[in-house]
């Protein structure tokens, strides 16, 4: 259900799309882009999501910084590998299979999960495990709304998610890198959070390939990898199901993987992250429990030892 | 005259100062890219992650000039310290970047040395470096004597499996390249050992 968030945030903060729209074609290209620009505007399609107070002090991320900077290991496990190689991905048609503990199972296209849901824009923290955190204006609707389309049995209790494994269209799948296809899990109650989205679009446009279009999940507490890309199929089961990088290396990657400046990964500290797009003498900045969803997130996990459950 | 005669006599031209001048550019190219988006946008990371490679394939280059020369006749062994100084100089600069743009926390940095084993392997590999480094010269070499030398850049030996296990243990997930790199150093240093002694007495 759009709307259900409020808060009192100002819109004040954010730097509208014509504002820096403008401000990078003054950088980039001078005066034939600026004219290029007045003229033809914007190339891709609004998506038309409506604006949150969500996340409105918070300074997003440029497209650019957001669409080049990526880890999609089906497209190879350098940062520039899936903007490079992600446009081999077919995303129409596309279409997601909702299975498991439902009582509507079946394949859902992308009309019938985008039927009767209003998307919303939300402004997140994104905070990867390798220390490296941006902001992401996303456009999308709360998987809630998604599941309560596909109706939750009783005796679901988590929620399986897979991308596409495409070796056709996806040049890193060739490499035993991690078990593919790959797979992430929510607790039913994570899942059912408010501010777990699946996200169709950033900027209000449709979401880019390297991005994990059509579809994906974005949870903005927890580390990058569990907001998984491109969606095939959505499962709802009864026990904690297998994800990508806890089966990889479950000491360094948990279930949970709620980002906790206290918990190190073994090969590094959690401690610190840095913005991108901040240049070459950008500093780190203190991590933030739960990337600064404590308020929203923490009494999902009242009464648990956050390090042990990690 | 063969064509490793040929390469051979056009190398011994090459002056050391050359490399030196070369090596010296490289880098500077990396920072004027890092500083004007040519890095992408987390130029730090990719600054540091280049010039550990850098170094990395220098340090190998370096050790790979002795087996050319024994499986190959092609001589570089003029060019050999200057190649090994450079791969200081890059190891240098990769450690720089790390303290000073990446980490940049005095008591962070500490506490990287100490609890993250990559990071102790890699440091160990610099402290194993220095020595080396400073004896690089005409004057260490007659001070020390040339056994006593050959011996200290033994030291060489290690330090190389160090670097390459540092590069293998902070990739994430099954990853090739550092293990190919890995896989060069143990064979670079396989032959050595059964390489006949004339090598070493020549």
């Amino acid at each position: 259900m759009a709307g259900r968030y409020q808060s009192d945030m100002t819109k004040d903060d954010v730097t509208p799309k014509h504002v820096w729209l403008n401000r990078r074609s003054l950088i980039a290209g001078g005066a034939s882009a600026l004219a290029l620009g007045s003229i033809a505007g914007p190339a891709a399609a609004s998506l038309g999501a409506v604006k949150t107070d969500y996340g409105a002090d918070l300074e997003p991320n440029s497209f650019d910084d957001i669409k080049s900077y990526n880890n999609f290991y089906e497209f190879g496990t350098d940062k520039s590998d899936p903007a490079r190689s992600a446009h081999m991905l077919t995303t129409e048609p596309w279409s997601i299979e909702i299975d498991g503990l439902v009582d509507n199972p079946g394949t859902y296209t992308m009309d019938d999960i985008l039927a009767g849901v209003t998307l919303e824009e939300r402004i997140y923290r994104f905070r990867c495990v390798e220390r490296w955190a941006m902001v992401v204006p996303w456009a999308g609707f709360e998987l809630a709304d998604l599941l309560n389309k596909a109706g939750v049995q009783s005796d679901a209790k988590y929620v399986a998610f897979e991308t596409a494994y495409r070796p056709d269209e996806m040049p890193g799948v060739r490499s035993p890198i991690i078990e593919w296809p790959y797979r992430e899990g929510l607790r039913l109650d994570e899942a059912m959070h408010p501010l777990t989205l699946m996200a169709t679009g950033i900027y209000d446009e449709p979401m880019p390939k390297q991005n994990g279009a059509p579809i994906r999940l974005v949870v903005p507490w927890k580390y990058g990898y569990k907001s998984i890309k491109s969606i095939v199929r959505i499962s709802l089961v009864e026990k904690q199901p297998p994800t990508a990088w806890n089966t990889y290396s479950a000491n360094e990657y948990g279930f949970y993987s709620n980002v906790n400046p206290n918990r190190d990964h073994p090969r590094w500290s959690q401690k610190y992250e840095r913005r991108i797009g901040g240049g070459l003498f950008a500093r780190q900045t203190e991590t933030l429990m739960f990337n600064g969803y404590e308020e929203e997130v923490a009494g999902l996990y009242d009464g648990m030892d956050l390090i042990e459950f990690h | 005259m063969t064509t490793v005669q040929a390469i051979n006599s056009a190398l011994g031209r090459v002056p050391p100062w050359v490399l030196y001048i070369v090596s010296v550019l490289l880098p500077a190219w990396l920072l004027y890219l890092g500083m004007t988006g040519g890095l992408g946008v987390e130029p730090i990371k990719e600054l540091e992650h280049r010039l550990g490679e850098l170094a990395l394939q220098v340090f190998l280059f370096t050790l790979a000039v002795r087996p050319l020369r024994d499986w190959t006749g092609l001589n570089l062994m003029k060019l050999r310290r200057a190649f090994g100084l450079i791969t200081f100089f890059y190891v240098f600069l990769h450690l720089l970047v790390w303290l000073v743009l990446d980490v940049g926390i005095l008591s962070e940095i500490w506490a990287d040395i100490v609890k993250r084993p990559y990071i102790t392997v890699g440091m160990a590999a610099f402290v194993l470096m220095i020595p080396l480094a400073v004896t690089s010269n005409n004057l260490s070499l007659r001070k020390l004597g040339p056994k006593r030398w050959k011996g200290l850049h033994k030291l060489t030996y290690p330090a190389a499996v160090l670097a390459a296990l540092h590069y293998v243990m902070l990739a994430k997930g099954f990853q090739i390249e550092p293990l190919i790199y890995l896989g060069i150093t143990l064979l670079l240093l396989a032959g050595r050992f059964r390489l006949p002694r004339k090598a070493a007495t020549a």
